[in-house]
Order: C-alpha cells, then sequence, then structure tokens
C-alpha cells in the first residue's frame, strides 16, 4: 500500500481502534508510519488483543516490552520473554536499529544478544530459517521495543477506509454475513430494512437492529432504515401475476433503496443474494431484479454454499438472532410458484400496470431511520450497575 | 441514629439503591423473552452472574439466585435430602445453626430422616473430632454455618469440608450469610458444595441472596415452574434485585480488608470498655470471631428494658438473633456454649457495619453505662 492511500488508511485505523477500546480510558494510540503501538498504561493486555482481533485492517500484532536504549536492560528482558514463553526450542533474534545513537549495529547486535540468550538458557538453540520464536528489536530514538509471539489479526481493511454501501438487511442468516464481509474490505455500513406491519411483527423488527448492533461491533454506528413497504406490497399482490409478484417485490425493493442510497450520498447497494439458493437468485432472477438499478450491487456470498454462510453467521454470534422465528416481509405473500426464470420484458410489461411511482414517493417520505449505536454503550451502563 | 444492629439487618448503600432503580426502569424486561427488552434483561442477567461468580471464584452457573438467607439455607437442605435420600437420611448440623437451618433440619426429621446436632465447645466452635466421630456412611449432609449470627465465632470450615470430603456420599453446606464481606471464605479450598449468601445482610436489598451450588451437584427443586435457575429455583428472574445483590456483594468485596481493620479496632474498643462494667460478661470470644459483633450478657437486667433504654438516646442494638427473638426468652447458642441461665436470658448484641465510627461507639459505651448504673439501681 502506498503513499497517501496508506496514510488514509492507517489514520482510520487509528480512529477505529480508539473507538474500540474506549473501555479502557487508561491507553494511548501512537500511530506511527508502518505500525500502531498501543501504550498500555497499565490496562489488561489480554483484554485489549482479544478486542484487537476483531478490528478489520490489523495484519498481526504482538505484546512488546518497552526498554530503555541500554544493552543490559535489554538482554534481560529479551532472556525474560524467552523463558517465558513455551514450547520454544529454537529462536532468532532480529535487530532493527533506526536509532543510530545506539553504539551496536543490528547485525552485530543480532550476535551479541544471542550468544546472551544462548548463555543463560538450556536446551535452546538458534535457528534462523524457522525458529519457534522471533523476538526482534526495535532501537528507536525513544526506546527499544522487544516483540516475540505474533498474534494473527483480523486482517482486511479498516472500516470507513473504503467507503460507504447500503445493506439490505432482511433479518435472515445472509445479509447479516453479506454486510460483514463487506466491512471487512473497509465498507461502512447503512442498512435498510422492508417492514410490512402488521404482517410482520415488532419482533422482527428488533431482531434486525439486533442484528445491526451485532455488525457495529466491527465498525461504527450504523443507520438503519426502515421502510414501511405493506402498503407497496398489498398492492403488488393485487396487480401482479402471483407467478411474478416476488421478482417485482425485489425490484421495488432495489428502487427504493437506491433512492434511500441517493439521499444519504451512498454509492452502492450489499446484498446477501446466493446463487440459486432461491427462486430469487437465479441467473434469470438477478438479472431481471438488478436492471432497475445502475448502482453497483455488492453480493459477497454469491459463490459461497449456505454451510459457508452459517459457518460465518456463527462465528460472528449472529446465528442465533438469526434464526429468531419471526416473518420477514419476503416470506409473507410468498407466492406457491414463483417464477425461477422471470422474463424481463414480462417484468416490464406487468410492472406498467402499477402505479408505483406515487407510491415509492411516499414511502420514501415515512422512512423511520434508527441510529444503532456500538453496543459499548450499554456495556458500560450495564458495568456501571453491577 | 446510632444503628447497631447490622446482624438483623442493613441499610442499603445508595449506589446498590441507585443501581436497583436504574436496572428497575431500564431493564424491566422478562429475561427469558426473546424480544429484545427481555434479551437486554437476559444480557444484564448473565453479566451479573458472570460478576458473582467471578467474586465467589467459582463457575458462572454454580450461581442460583434466591430470595435470601432463608430460603437458600431451606434450599440447600432439603434439596440435598430429597434429591439424595436413597443414598441415606442422615444429616449432620450443630447446635448453634440460625433457625431457618434447624427448623429445617426439624422438619425433615418429621419426615424421617435422622439429624445429628454437634455439640459445641465454650467458644460456639465445632469439635473437628466429635463431626469425625458422628460421619456415617449414610450421611448425605452436614450443614455449617460460617460465623455464628449471635456471638460471632467463625466455624473451622476449612477443617470439616476436609472431614467430609472424606465421605464421598456426603456433600457440605455452609450458611455463609453472615461472613460474607466480613470473613473470608475460599468454597474450593473448603470443599464446599453449597454456601448460603442474603443480600440485605451486606447493605443490600431484603429478598435477594445466591446459593452457591456446585456445578456436580443436584438439588430436588421448592420451586418448580419455567426451569429458570439451573431448573433448580423456577420463577421469572429478579433482575433489579440480582443486579442490587451483584453490586453489594461487590463493593462488600472490595472493602473487606478495609473494613477489616476498622471494625476490629472497635471491637476491641467495646470489649474493653464493656468488660469493665459491673454484671457484664462477653460471650463473643476473643479470637475466631468476626470483626462486626460483640455479644454480652448484663446479669440480672433483661435486654429487653436495656435496649428500650439505650432506645431513648436513639441507639438500636439487640437481642440475640432478631430471628429467634420472638421464641423463648433464652439464648439456645449461649446455652449450647454452656453458659449459665442468667447469662443466656440477658444477652446483647451489637454488631456494626462500615458506617459505623469511632465516635458512635465512645458514645455507645458511655450510655450502655450509664444505663446499667442506672437500671442497676432500679433493680437492686
Amino acid at each position: 500500500m502506498k503513499g497517501r492511500n496508506r496514510k488514509l488508511f492507517t489514520t482510520q485505523l487509528a480512529y477505529n481502534v480508539r473507538q474500540a477500546l474506549r473501555n479502557f480510558p487508561a491507553i494511548k494510540v501512537d500511530k506511527k508510519r508502518d505500525r500502531m503501538y498501543i501504550v498500555l498504561n497499565g490496562e489488561d493486555p489480554e483484554a485489549i488483543m482479544a478486542r484487537c482481533r476483531k478490528i478489520f485492517g490489523i495484519q498481526n500484532m504482538s505484546v512488546a516490552l518497552k526498554v530503555e536504549n541500554d544493552e543490559t536492560a535489554i538482554k534481560e528482558q529479551a532472556l525474560n520473554l524467552l523463558t517465558e514463553t513455551e514450547n520454544v526450542r529454537t529462536f532468532k533474534v532480529s535487530t532493527k536499529r533506526s536509532n543510530k545513537e545506539f553504539p551496536i549495529g543490528s547485525q552485530e547486535f543480532n550476535q551479541v544478544l544471542g550468544g546472551y540468550l544462548l548463555a543463560n538458557t538450556e536446551n535452546i538453540t538458534v535457528d534462523v530459517h524457522q525458529p519457534d520464536l522471533e523476538i526482534t528489536v526495535d532501537i528507536r530514538p525513544e526506546a527499544t521495543y522487544l516483540t516475540s509471539k505474533k498474534i494473527q489479526g483480523a486482517t482486511g481493511l479498516p472500516v470507513g477506509s473504503s467507503g460507504k454501501s447500503l445493506l439490505l438487511l432482511s433479518g435472515g442468516i445472509d445479509s447479516p454475513v453479506a454486510g460483514y464481509l463487506a466491512m471487512k474490505r473497509g465498507v461502512q455500513l447503512e442498512a435498510i430494512h422492508f417492514h410490512s406491519p402488521p404482517y410482520t411483527s415488532e419482533r422482527a423488527k428488533e431482531k434486525v437492529l439486533d442484528l445491526a448492533e451485532k455488525l457495529t461491533f466491527y465498525g461504527h454506528s450504523i443507520k438503519v432504515h426502515i421502510v414501511p413497504f405493506t402498503a407497496l406490497q398489498q398492492k403488488i399482490h393485487r396487480e401482479i401475476p402471483h407467478g411474478y409478484s416476488m421478482t417485482v417485490m425485489r425490484r421495488m425493493m432495489m428502487r427504493i433503496s437506491e433512492a434511500v442510497a441517493k439521499q444519504e450520498g451512498i454509492l452502492s447497494l450489499i446484498t446477501g443474494e446466493s446463487l440459486g439458493q432461491v427462486a430469487s437468485q437465479t441467473m434469470e432472477s438477478m438479472h431481471a431484479i438488478n436492471a432497475v438499478t445502475n448502482y453497483p450491487v455488492i453480493r459477497p456470498l454469491v459463490t459461497m454454499d449456505k454451510d459457508e454462510i452459517i459457518r460465518i453467521s456463527e462465528d460472528i454470534d449472529m446465528y442465533d438472532i438469526s434464526i429468531r422465528p419471526f416473518e420477514d416481509c419476503c416470506t409473507v405473500f410468498v407466492p406457491k410458484q414463483p417464477k425461477t426464470k422471470p422474463k424481463l420484458e414480462k417484468v416490464e410489461q406487468f410492472e406498467v400496470n402499477v402505479e408505483y411511482d406515487q407510491d415509492i414517493q411516499d414511502i420514501l417520505s415515512s422512512v423511520e431511520t434508527v441510529v444503532v449505536e456500538a453496543k459499548n454503550k450499554q456495556e458500560e451502563e450495564m458495568e456501571d450497575l453491577l | 441514629m446510632i444503628y447497631l444492629d447490622n446482624s438483623a439487618t442493613t441499610k442499603p448503600n445508595p449506589q446498590v439503591l441507585d443501581s436497583f432503580t436504574k436496572a428497575s426502569t431500564q431493564y424491566f424486561g422478562n429475561a427469558s423473552s426473546i424480544h429484545g427488552i427481555g434479551m437486554d434483561a437476559e444480557r444484564l442477567l448473565r453479566k451479573s452472574r458472570e460478576q458473582a461468580a467471578s467474586l465467589l471464584e467459582v463457575y458462572p452457573n454454580e450461581i442460583i439466585f434466591t430470595s435470601g438467607g432463608t430460603e437458600g439455607n431451606n434450599l440447600a437442605i432439603k434439596g440435598i435430602a430429597l434429591e439424595h435420600q436413597n443414598r441415606g437420611k442422615h444429616i449432620i448440623t450443630s447446635s448453634v445453626e440460625h433457625p431457618s437451618v434447624i427448623e429445617t433440619c426439624q422438619g425433615l426429621e418429621a419426615l424421617g430422616f435422622e439429624v445429628t446436632y454437634l455439640d459445641v465447645d465454650q467458644s460456639g466452635l465445632i469439635e473437628i473430632d466429635s463431626l469425625k466421630k458422628e460421619m456415617r456412611e449414610d450421611t448425605i449432609l452436614v450443614s455449617v454455618m460460617h460465623v455464628n449470627n449471635e456471638i460471632g465465632m467463625i466455624q473451622p470450615i476449612k477443617e470439616i469440608g476436609e472431614v467430609v470430603q472424606n465421605y464421598p456420599k456426603a456433600f457440605f453446606h455452609v450458611d455463609h450469610v453472615q461472613g460474607y464481606g466480613k470473613v473470608a471464605l475460599d468454597i474450593q479450598e473448603c470443599h464446599i458444595d453449597l454456601c448460603t449468601i442474603s443480600g440485605h445482610k451486606i447493605h443490600g436489598l431484603k429478598g435477594t441472596g445466591v446459593l452457591y451450588v456446585k456445578h456436580n451437584v443436584r438439588l430436588f427443586s421448592l420451586a418448580h415452574g419455567g426451569g429458570q435457575e439451573r431448573r433448580i429455583r423456577s420463577g421469572t428472574e429478579n433482575v433489579a434485585g440480582i443486579v442490587s445483590l451483584v453490586k453489594a456483594m461487590r463493593l462488600a468485596k472490595e472493602n473487606q480488608p478495609k473494613l477489616d481493620e476498622k471494625l476490629t479496632s472497635l471491637k476491641n474498643v467495646l470489649i474493653e470498655q464493656l468488660h469493665s462494667l459491673d454484671r457484664v460478661v462477653i460471650n463473643t470470644p476473643k479470637i475466631n470471631s468476626a470483626p462486626h459483633i460483640v455479644n454480652f450478657s448484663v446479669r440480672g437486667l433483661k435486654p429487653e428494658v436495656v435496649i428500650h433504654a439505650l432506645e431513648d438516646f436513639d441507639i438500636f442494638i439487640s437481642t440475640k438473633s432478631a430471628c429467634s427473638s420472638k421464641s423463648a426468652d433464652e439464648s439456645a447458642v449461649l446455652i449450647a456454649c454452656g453458659k449459665d441461665r442468667d447469662i443466656a436470658i440477658s444477652g446483647l448484641r451489637v454488631s456494626m457495619s462500615y458506617e459505623t465510627t469511632e465516635k458512635e461507639i465512645e458514645f455507645f459505651c458511655q450510655k450502655i453505662k450509664e444505663v446499667i448504673k442506672k437500671l442497676s439501681e432500679v433493680m437492686g
């Protein structure tokens, strides 16, 4: 990653890390060019690492020991690191010396420190190719940082660094996973949900808000636009041949989503579609549905199997919410035999009969927008109570 | 007001009350409901359970929330007896237990259980040898309190636990109601299977409590229904009460070391001052006793009269325990410790809290002196 792009990413990442760690008031986040330091100031490193593992944009991380720029001090702490790590038979020292005032060169210091460690341990040898433990010594002007074990981060890009997208969030298993995967590539989300009271219940809406809340864990607060869809759905049910009603309903959802995206200055849509999963997700259906918008429609799950999707859903703790048994707007008015291969020309013909422009205008003027805050706020509240 | 009856009940800590009010208004949902409000309540309940567990250094699923000490003791004793009666029907407890233990055992005797009430020595302590003698193959439960509510002695829980440990069929229950927050107790180290704690004795609210039930211990439920609390205690969870309890537990545990220091020095002052008075006999043993309780008798003076005389100075103390004060005149605990009847019928208890000050204790000592002198003149 280069130049200004990198700066953008690291700035976003530093912001995200500060947000995610705001329950640890004593820490200080110190952003350097190619890495970031979290100065603990007494906070619990384990808890902080656990939280950081969920932050997209972190490749790997390790606990670093800050030592003064003094040969003896570095040696002692390095020895501690080595002896405290379990199952180490071989090690390697890699020194970087950006502080040229430090009297020993990096190559030489590798040998000095390696020799010291060998002399003070038993049954541990050096292996420069595949060591069990690599001890990195980063000698900087302000201090020396010692790190050892690397822990895999969540990878991906910092949320917010790839702009914003509007997620069509139904309450099922797929769409939250789609949102999560988009976030992994740095997308900040807003969500749109189609609500058809009284056919769909208040609980279905809460379920969607709970899912959105789970998603906030990986990024920022999420605006959820709740669209009153009942009247238009009834109209479609009345006016459109049943085999095509589902396709038309989806097209309406796309139109409304695009309009909301436009209002919010969002440039793309995300759906949880997976090829061949249901009638609306055949190639023909996607073609017919997609035809109403020229906004990019991101479909992170399009080639995934259902069990892969379920596995991710479980991993990110959404599955139990997703399977709560409430109807959503896609499952009411489901025709007995929806067309699996709808023809675009026919769909367009049928739609001529529905004068939907005014309906969409009405809907847009009565969208309810809820800002779902990161859970941390409530967590904090609960912790205060206890 | 000088409130020195903290073993009967304590004044709720304002922070605890605040948590209760907030939890009642913001998390009023039924924790078993599947909607969001229910889920929030459930999440709060889960957090509370985790915190209670970490305070007691046990697992979250070992925490059963109850309505307090009496329920906890009943559930532990009856729950074990009814569930495991085919292993044996013998129960061991002591003669100085709280009525919620003694009477529960008596109730079980009526159902055909056999109960041994261990004698205690002059300090009120169980002798390990006599426990060993009474342990049998059909003993299914040993129930002993940690800190005595009337005179404050501390039972040798760890040693008792080690004895019970040798009898795989027997469970060990500890009534920790007076001990929590005053005298530390290590549930694991003492091999405890069941442990009762009450909220209102630790500046929480009445109607709240915990029964620790070790994960592999089965109890017969005394409240069947919705299956809450590991199916051991059904009933809609009192989330706000539980939150307040766990907060009180945290505050009590955090303050314990400081409190111990303070109360021990106040207790020493009290004992020294009281000891110098005519007619006064100190019933609380010098060693192995909790820092917050001082029990003493004023020979020849009716304790009620002393209490009411002190009340005129806005000082509140008690006769034996509030739970026993409605029954006969003499204190069963003092009798069990081998005290003469005239001492056993004239027991008075001072029990302190974190709010008790040195000044209050000085004032109390001065007034009790005056009261005893004055009453002695009248009564001759």
